[in-house]
């Protein structure tokens, strides 16, 4: 059981159950237990997700949509509920309009060469913001050159929040797309996605949000938020890696071109011509990443095992957490410091370098990231040439935080 | 001349360190040992990519001597880079020329153990460096 007795307060995460579920959690580095703090980067698999994988490959492992033998029709039937499973999860009209992808990265290069071909122009814009990662930068300024746009970028405060004002401000007639992070994988910062969405929309632009890290941490519901394109991870969120899902909202999916050419997303070939097939196959070019995408629902109804609230309070509880014990240890300057963040935490130590502090955390036993987080715009934004960076997940604990600062401070004293 | 130790002094010196905190607290010492670079060598055109932190590095052939040899000096913005370059120093500074095709770098931080506290990235920096100084002295030894 993971949830206590119903009642008037919020239900808690029962910790050692949920952990006990993760078998890489459970082990030593360097002779010390692990303190896995690379969550943001990569999350753990529970044991119910591992299983799912091999189990498609044990037992029903055949190619999709394209056989009429018995395996195939359950290696289709497992990829079809997925589907399912990935629209269920994030509240959209119906399964046809959520698009397997490779992930999330796959997924922004997907819908800047479909959307972006189909409705940039000489002169346009596309707006997106500082902190943005990699994946929804790089794809738009390639597309934008190839269409003669423009890609501008809303700027973000000192404490790492995007500047709402300057924001609206940037949005005038030329701006046809809007882009923009949920929830930065940096700074742990949670955008106001709604209100995002409600601006751009009535400034006639399109909007595509980069889900990466908000799956993992507490539910998504397309409709609610309104978006145009919302793009999921399955590795960010305790699913395979190289599988990801984007939600296209039906009446535009109809109006976009193919992206990837190949089997599966025609309707008929021939050297006479090519006509494809309707979303979402026509964005599906090829055999599929089929474990992925069965491995990534058995995550998704992991999370949904638990109850929301219950995750939301236990992650509250570490970025408070979190922030306290590292805000005490002297020389260190936390770098993220928005009031609605996700348990993330960037931080400058003021004699080492981010590269420097790596390794010593790495030899207590501690995984976290340094670097600039494919967010480079960012780093250079708050003067840095990189964090280090601790993520945490839903099986994090206060303790593991403890010892992250115990660490810090370690790694602190060597090199003053 | 810089004071970096030899490398035979820094191969001793790592055994007789026993754990891994100690390593790098010497490393760090080594680091701090780098002469320090000209400003005018702080330039990107010696900058060397691969590496997270910045590094520049700075390599010339001196032919006033017989025999020919190389003169290096390079430094990073961390510390346990420098230290890494302090190894490399003492591997290559100074030396003849003509002796540097059998200065094998990879076996050597294979003997101080330091493979393990290397990265992909932190090698591929590290192998960055050595590769410029290989093809600057490559068709001299």
């Amino acid at each position: 059981m993971t949830m206590t007795p119903a009642s008037d307060t919020v239900q808690m995460l029962d910790i050692e159950t949920v952990r006990a579920q993760f078998p890489a959690l459970h082990q030593q580095v360097h002779g010390k237990p692990l303190v896995s703090l690379d969550n943001a980067a990569t999350t753990h698999k529970p044991e119910r997700v591992i299983e799912s994988v091999s189990r498609y490959y044990r037992e029903d492992n055949a190619n999709v949509h394209r056989g009429l033998h018995e395996l195939s029709r359950r290696a289709t039937d497992l990829y079809e509920q997925a589907r399912a499973e990935v629209a269920c999860f994030v509240n959209a009209p119906t399964p046809a309009s959520c698009v397997f992808t490779s992930g999330v990265t796959d997924s922004m290069n997907l819908i800047a060469n479909t959307l972006g071909r189909s409705i940039l122009k000489p002169g346009d814009r596309v707006l997106l913001t500082e902190m943005e990662h990699h994946s929804n930068i790089v794809p738009w300024q390639m597309i934008a050159e190839q269409m003669g746009a423009e890609v501008i970028a809303a700027p973000v405060t000192d404490d790492g929040e995007l500047d709402m004002a300057a924001f609206e401000s940037m949005l005038d007639e030329r701006v046809r797309i809007v882009s923009c992070v949920h929830t930065s994988n940096a700074l742990g910062t949670i955008n106001p996605v709604v209100r995002i969405v409600e601006l751009a929309h009535e400034a006639g632009a399109k909007v595509a949000i980069d889900a990466a890290q908000a799956s993992a941490h507490a539910p998504i519901d397309v409709q609610a938020i309104n978006c145009d394109f919302l793009a999921i991870s399955g590795h960010k969120a305790f699913g395979p890696t190289g599988i990801g899902a984007v939600y296209i909202r039906p009446e535009i999916a109809e109006t976009l071109p193919p992206y990837r050419g190949g089997g599966e997303m025609i309707a008929s070939v021939s050297f006479k011509g090519t006509t494809y097939a309707e979303a979402p196959m026509r964005f599906e070019a090829g055999t599929p990443n089929i474990a992925g995408a069965i491995g990534l629902a058995e995550a998704l109804r992991f999370i949904k095992s638990l109850p929301a609230d219950a995750i939301h309070a236990h992650e509250q509880a570490l970025v408070e957490h979190g922030t306290r014990v590292l805000s005490e240890i002297e020389g260190l300057r936390l770098i993220g410091t928005a009031p609605n963040k996700a348990p993330v935490f960037s931080f400058m130590l003021e004699n080492a370098h981010p590269y420097d502090v790596g390794p010593v955390l790495d030899h207590h036993g501690v995984a976290v990231r340094t670097g600039h987080h494919c967010t480079q715009p960012l780093m250079e934004r708050f003067g840095v040439p990189g964090t280090v960076r601790a993520s945490c997940a839903l099986y994090s604990t206060t303790a593991e935080l403890d010892t992250l600062a115990d660490a810090v401070r370690a790694a602190r004293d060597l090199f003053s | 001349m810089p004071i970096i130790p030899s490398i035979d002094e820094i191969t001793e010196t790592f055994e007789f360190l026993g754990d891994w905190e100690e390593r790098f607290a010497y490393l760090i010492d080594l680091g701090k040992k780098l002469p320090p670079m000209d400003e005018r060598d702080i330039v990107d055109a010696n900058r060397v990519l691969g590496c997270q932190a910045s590094v520049w590095m700075k390599i010339d052939l001196d032919e006033s001597t017989t025999p020919t040899r190389l003169l290096m000096n390079a430094m990073s913005d961390a510390h346990i880079v420098n230290g890494l370059i302090a190894i490399l120093l003492s591997l290559y500074a100074g030396k003849p020329v003509d002796q540097l095709g059998s200065v094998d770098p990879d076996g050597v931080l294979k003997t101080l153990e330091l493979e393990d506290h290397l990265s992909p990235t932190r090698r591929n920096g590290l192998h960055a460096m050595i590769s410029r100084i290989r093809a600057m002295t490559g068709n001299l030894s």
